[in-house]
């Protein structure tokens, strides 16, 4: 299954969108993760920033920057959300409204707490009537979407922007799941080779072994604690414009296997 | 175009009892699964469709670590119709890794956490030791378990868009085996209830006083159910000899309101159409729909502009939530499964509960049981979020 890459998004502590990360990713300048800034998603409505949580709002910046610098009209643009988990803080409030005598749940956090309000957000805010799916996959969710991105391109799809993005939760859910820093990244896919190519991808899932790590210390501590951060070992390769190979696992011990070519 | 794929095996559990043919006899005998909610301590005047919790087995030992009760109605639809036989078997012929699982949920063991939270430790609000979330309460946690029942390694995910999402995974596993990442695929969806959606449905003022009366004119909103259901999809010409096939998916997305439809249905029409493209099929080649018709007043009249738009008066039409109540994450299986019961049995189910259709309804809105020749159907999922999902399913086409 053959892939070409036309954009790049990234979002996280140290990494403030794909163009000022891209050294930083090719190994060509020092990484330091700074503590993390919710940026301004100036895609949504005042209002509705004021009411989303951190989730929707990384989604969404990645999925911007992915997409700044090409054409795209993402009005007509399929979509993939993909995540580990549900809203961490929307989840913690409601759990604990519960188990109050009240239970006077609030209905904005109730539509908020679905797995697809980033997309529903995005798609309000694009105005985009195309299909779009929020997937989960626990520890392989970007593994997840980047299967169901590419099954859309082979469906016959010409583009898809894939979007994987995960938050930590708050005590005391931290205890029991406990994520690092916040990180999103997207991907924009297209099924064939285009003037906006970036980078074409050979995806197959294979026998077991072991996920490709990437060198940095500190991005591979944000590998290994954000599942949406499984994705950094791929963007590495994107952003030093190199061939090579990068394995993802998934929740069966399958490897994922990229192989990218400029 | 959609490379149909055949339905090979398919398993049905919900408030009607376990496996199809609970399913079908109450159906056919006009007998609804709602009852006032008596769901836990909830003190909610409502209607919900509730499993009997005699039929809710422990877990086997080996699987004790994914205890809770969506998955206990996960495993009995394993359980059911002889699903897992045909699973296991499939397993042989292409391979465990090559079968995928692609499922959906809402609210996944989510309920296994409210109980924690009535726990918590008072000192350091620490939940309960023992806790588990990532094999209940993740919303992956529903593929994990099916992937151990089932001993498949095949590519998994579970979709997560509300009440479309188990209509989704038919669409995502046509993908999946078009890629090439797997042969056949066990599609699947499972909700249970739980106090975040009897509650959270109850702030947003859409719960049903009685059992909901999905497109009556005095409707007032949803009964909340749970299930599972199942479907093993396979290529055609594989060792499959079913009849019944996945013809047409269609998905769109309403881009207009968090938790209300589009009030022309614009998002739900071009699902319809989609499904109708991808299938190859006009809107006249169609023998039932199967609609969404939670019974709230906007989702009926928005879905009912939407299939008139489309399909004009003819169309046999009805809802069957007011006999399972809204399954929400499974509701896409669970009637994507009533629709093909419908046409194996020749029957277009009425409409449970509803007694006074809705004057601004065009449709041939069917209140009681038809007895009818069904070649090809449709089912409609709408979520929140808007997203939606059409699927058409059908006797191949000759």
């Amino acid at each position: 299954m053959t892939l070409f890459v036309e954009g790049v998004g990234v979002l996280g502590p140290g990494l403030a969108g794909w163009r000022s990360s891209r050294a930083i990713l090719a190994g060509e300048a020092p990484f330091h993760p700074a503590p993390f800034e919710v940026p301004r998603v100036d895609l949504l409505p005042p209002v509705e920033r004021r009411r989303t949580g951190l989730p929707v709002k990384l989604a969404i910046w990645a999925g911007q920057d992915a997409l700044a610098g090409t054409d795209i009209d993402s009005g007509t643009l399929s979509t993939v959300f993909t995540s580990s988990g549900g809203d961490g803080d929307v989840i913690h409030e409601i759990c604990s409204t519960l188990a109050c005598p009240e239970r006077e749940v609030s209905p904005t956090r109730f539509h908020n707490s679905v797995h697809n309000a980033p997309a529903g957000y995005w798609g309000i805010a694009t105005r985009s009537s195309a299909p779009s799916t929020s997937l989960c996959g626990h520890d392989w969710s970007f593994a997840a979407g980047l299967l169901e991105a590419a099954g859309q391109i082979a469906a016959g799809q010409a583009r898809v922007l894939l979007i994987a993005y995960d938050a930590p939760y708050p005590e005391p859910l931290n205890s029991v799941r406990t994520i690092g820093a916040p990180f999103a990244c997207a991907l924009l896919l297209a099924g064939s080779r285009s003037a906006g190519t970036l980078a074409r991808l050979a995806l197959r899932r294979g026998q077991q072994g072991p996920p490709t790590r990437i060198c940095d210390a500190g991005l591979e501590a944000l590998r290994s604690a954000n599942p949406a951060a499984r994705a950094l070992p791929l963007l590495a390769l994107l952003a030093a414009d190199a061939a090579g190979r990068v394995d993802l696992e998934d929740s069966c011990g399958a490897v994922i296997a990229l192989e990218s070519r400029p | 175009m959609l490379q149909p794929l055949v339905i090979s095996h398919y398993t049905i559990v919900n408030c009607l009892g376990p496996g199809k043919a609970a399913t079908l006899a109450a159906l056919e005998s006009g007998r609804s699964g709602l009852q006032p909610c008596a769901f836990e301590d909830a003190r909610l005047d409502t209607c919900v469709g509730q499993m009997a919790d005699a039929a809710l087995r422990p877990l086997p030992d080996a699987l004790a670590e994914y205890e809770c009760r969506n998955h206990r109605i996960a495993d009995l639809a394993l359980l059911q119709d002889g699903f897992e036989e045909a699973v296991r078997a499939a397993a042989r012929r292409y391979g465990a890794a090559r079968i995928g699982v692609f499922l959906g949920t809402s609210t996944s063991g989510i309920l296994h956490t409210e109980a924690a939270y009535r726990r918590r430790e008072a000192e350091t609000g620490a939940l309960p030791a023992g806790f588990r979330y990532a094999t209940t309460h993740n919303t992956y946690a529903l593929a994990r378990f099916v992937l151990d029942r089932l001993g498949l390694s095949g590519p998994s995910l579970v979709v997560s868009t509300a009440c479309s999402s188990s209509a989704k995974v038919f669409g995502t596993a046509a993908r999946m085996i078009e890629a090439g990442f797997c042969d056949a695929a066990v599609v699947g969806g499972a909700d249970s209830l739980c106090l975040t959606t009897l509650y959270g449905f109850g702030s947003l003022g859409l719960l049903a006083r009685g059992p909901c009366r999905p497109f009556d004119a005095q409707r007032d909103g949803i009964s909340i159910g749970e299930g599972a259901a199942f479907a093993l999809l396979e290529k055609p010409g594989s060792h499959a000899a079913r009849a019944c096939m996945l013809l047409g998916v269609g998905e769109s997305s309403d881009a207009y309101h968090m938790s209300a439809p589009h009030p022309e249905g614009a998002g739900a029409r071009l699902a319809m159409a989609r499904a109708l493209d991808s299938a190859g099929l006009a809107p006249g080649d169609l023998d039932y729909i199967n609609l969404h018709g939670t019974g709230t007043k906007a989702n009926d009249i928005s879905e009912e502009q939407a299939v008139y738009a489309l399909f004009g008066p003819r169309t046999p039409a009805s809802s069957t939530k007011g006999w399972t109540g809204h399954t929400l994450g499974a509701s896409g299986i669970e009637e994507a499964i009533i629709g093909l019961l419908a046409l194996e049995h020749g029957l277009i189910p009425g409409s449970a509960h509803t007694r006074q259709l809705d004057p601004a309804v065009r449709l041939d809105y069917a209140i009681e049981n038809r007895s009818a020749r069904i070649d090809t159907v449709m089912s409609n999922s709408f979520g929140f979020g808007g997203s939606n999902c059409t699927l058409i399913l059908g006797r191949p086409r000759r």
